[in-house]
C-alpha cells in the first residue's frame, strides 16, 4: 500500500535554514547538510528545500547547497525558489535533486511548466502554491507569489487545476493564513484542491499537534504532510509522529 | 566496477553515490566503448520513454548495452532505465525501447493520483538474486506515471490501482521501477545484490 508521507522542509535564506512566521520574520535555524542527514537518519519521506528568498531578490539557484545536501541523503529531494528556466530546473537534478519546485516563475509564464514536464518529465515538476484566504466575505483563497508579497488575483483552486493540466506531477499547497501558527493545516483549502485535481498534494502550513497531520490526511485527503521548525526545534520527531499515525491507521513507512 | 549509461537524462549522481556509499567503484560513461567493455551496466533515467529512446540511439549505445546484456554480463535498469528494457511504450509511441523484454508498458491511472509517488510495498514472487528471500518485502520509493505489468519475467510487484511488476529479470537483465538510489537501507541492499551478480550466459 502506498505509504502517507512525512515531509521535512528547509528553508533557506543567504544559505542557512530559517523559519518565518506567515511568511516574515526569519529566525536561522542552521546549516542545512546537518539538518538533512538527522532527517536521512530519523525515517523522514523525502526532504524540501526551499529557498524563500530567491524570487524577489533574484538570486541565482541553490546549485552548491543541493550538492552538500544531497551528498548524504537516499532519500528523494525537492528543491525550489527562483527557478525561472528549464536550465535552473536542469542545474538542481544535476546538482541532486530529485523533484524541482516551481511557484512565481510559473505564476507569470505557466509554460515553464509544461516545458520542465516535456524536458524532464512530470515526476519530476512540483507546483508549490501559496494559497491566503480571501476577505472572509469572499469564498476562496488567492494565489501569491515572491515568497507570499504579491497577491495575484488567481485563484488558488483554479490554478491548481492549470498546474495539473500543464504537466506538474505533485502540487505543494501551503496555507499562508497558517504557515507558522501551528494551528492546524487549512483542511478546507486541502479539500477544496484534492477533490479537483488527480495529482498528489502536499499539505503546507500550519502542523503544530500529531492530531493536525492525521486531519490533513483524514479531512483535507493530502497524499503528504510538510512541516518546519516543529521537526527542526526537534520539538516533534518524525518516529513519534509515524507511530501515532500508525495507531490512527495512517499507512506510513 | 560499475559503469552507469550517461545518455543525458537525469540524475546520475544519486545513482552514483548510491554505489559509492555500499563500496563500489563506478564509472559514469556515454562512450560506447566504454559502456561495451563494462562488466555491470546501470541503465537509469527519468523523463519521457521516446526522448530517452532518441539519446541512446543519437549516441550509438543501442548495440553495446544489448551485447552487454546478450553476453550475460548483468545489466540493470531503473526506473525509465527499467522501462527501456521493454519493446514500446504508450508514452511515446511509435519509439523503440530495447526489447530485452518482450511487451509494452502502459500508463497508470485506474482510479489513482497519477504519478504514483512514495513508499510502497515490493513484494517478491519467488527468490532471485535481487529478492532472495520471499519473505522480506522491502518498502522503497516510487515516482513513475507508467509501468510495466505482471509478465513471466516479473520478480516482484507492486500493487496501486493495478498490480504491476516493481522488478523484471531476464537472465542478468534486471529492471527496478523504483528507485534503490533513493529508498534508504533497503535501495542500497539491493544494489549491492545487484553488484554480487555473476555474469552469466543468456537464455531466450
Amino acid at each position: 500500500m502506498l505509504r502517507k508521507r512525512i515531509i521535512p522542509c528547509l528553508d533557506l535564506k543567504d544559505g542557512k535554514v530559517v523559519k518565518g512566521v506567515k511568511f516574515i520574520d526569519l529566525v536561522s535555524m542552521g546549516d542545512p547538510a546537518a539538518h538533512a542527514l538527522y532527517y536521512n537518519n530519523e525515517g523522514a519521506d523525502e526532504l524540501v528545500i526551499l529557498d524563500i528568498t530567491a524570487s524577489h531578490e533574484a538570486r541565482g539557484t541553490l546549485v552548491h547547497v543541493v550538492e552538500a545536501v544531497a551528498e548524504n541523503l537516499f532519500i528523494p529531494l525537492t528543491v525550489g525558489g527562483g527557478v525561472r528556466t528549464t536550465d535552473d530546473v536542469r542545474a538542481l537534478l544535476l546538482a541532486g535533486a530529485d523533484r524541482v519546485s516551481l511557484n512565481t516563475s510559473a505564476v507569470s509564464r505557466p509554460a515553464l511548466i509544461s516545458e520542465s514536464a516535456e524536458r524532464f518529465g512530470t515526476q519530476c515538476v512540483v507546483s508549490a502554491i501559496d494559497a491566503r484566504r480571501r476577505d472572509p466575505s469572499l469564498p476562496g483563497w488567492d494565489v501569491y507569489v515572491y515568497g507570499g508579497r504579491e497577491n495575484t488575483g488567481k485563484d488558488a483552486v483554479e490554478w491548481a487545476e492549470e498546474v495539473e493540466k500543464r504537466g506538474a506531477g505533485e502540487i505543494l499547497l501551503t496555507s499562508m493564513d497558517r504557515d507558522g501558527t501551528q494551528i492546524g493545516y487549512d483542511c478546507e483549502l486541502l479539500r477544496a484542491v484534492t477533490e479537483r485535481v488527480t495529482i498528489p498534494i502536499i499539505a503546507s502550513g500550519g502542523a503544530g499537534t500529531m492530531e493536525h497531520f492525521a486531519e490533513a490526511f483524514a479531512d483535507g485527503g493530502a497524499d503528504a504532510v510538510l512541516a518546519a521548525s516543529l521537526f527542526h526545534t526537534r520539538s516533534m520527531t518524525i518516529r513519534d509522529l509515524k507511530s501515532f499515525l500508525a495507531k490512527r491507521g495512517v499507512p506510513v513507512r | 566496477m560499475i559503469t552507469i549509461v550517461d545518455y543525458g537524462m537525469g540524475n546520475l549522481r544519486n545513482v552514483l553515490r548510491a554505489c559509492t556509499e555500499i563500496g563500489v567503484k563506478v564509472s559514469v560513461t556515454s562512450d560506447p566503448a566504454l559502456v561495451r567493455s563494462a562488466l555491470w551496466l546501470i541503465l537509469p533515467g527519468v523523463g519521457a520513454f521516446g526522448e530517452a529512446v532518441r539519446r541512446i540511439d543519437d549516441l550509438g549505445l543501442r548495440r553495446p548495452i544489448l551485447e552487454h546484456a546478450k553476453a550475460g554480463r548483468p545489466l540493470l535498469g531503473i526506473c525509465l532505465g527499467m522501462q527501456l528494457l521493454f519493446e514500446s511504450s504508450e508514452e511515446s509511441p511509435g519509439a523503440a525501447g530495447l526489447g530485452l523484454i518482450a511487451g509494452r508498458v502502459m500508463k497508470l491511472g485506474r482510479g489513482v493520483k497519477v504519478p504514483h509517488i512514495g513508499w510502497n510495498d515490493v513484494i517478491p514472487v519467488s527468490p532471485t538474486p535481487l529478492f532472495p528471500d520471499p519473505k522480506e518485502a522491502p518498502v522503497t520509493y516510487f515516482v513513475h506515471s507508467f509501468y510495466a505489468g505482471i509478465i513471466p519475467e516479473t520478480v516482484a510487484v507492486t500493487e496501486y490501482g493495478v498490480r504491476f511488476s516493481a522488478s523484471v529479470r531476464k537472465g542478468n537483465v534486471y529492471g527496478v521501477q523504483f528507485h534503490p538510489e533513493k529508498s534508504q537501507i533497503a535501495g542500497l541492499n539491493l544494489l549491492r545484490r545487484f553488484t554480487l551478480v555473476k555474469p552469466a550466459a543468456w537464455t531466450t
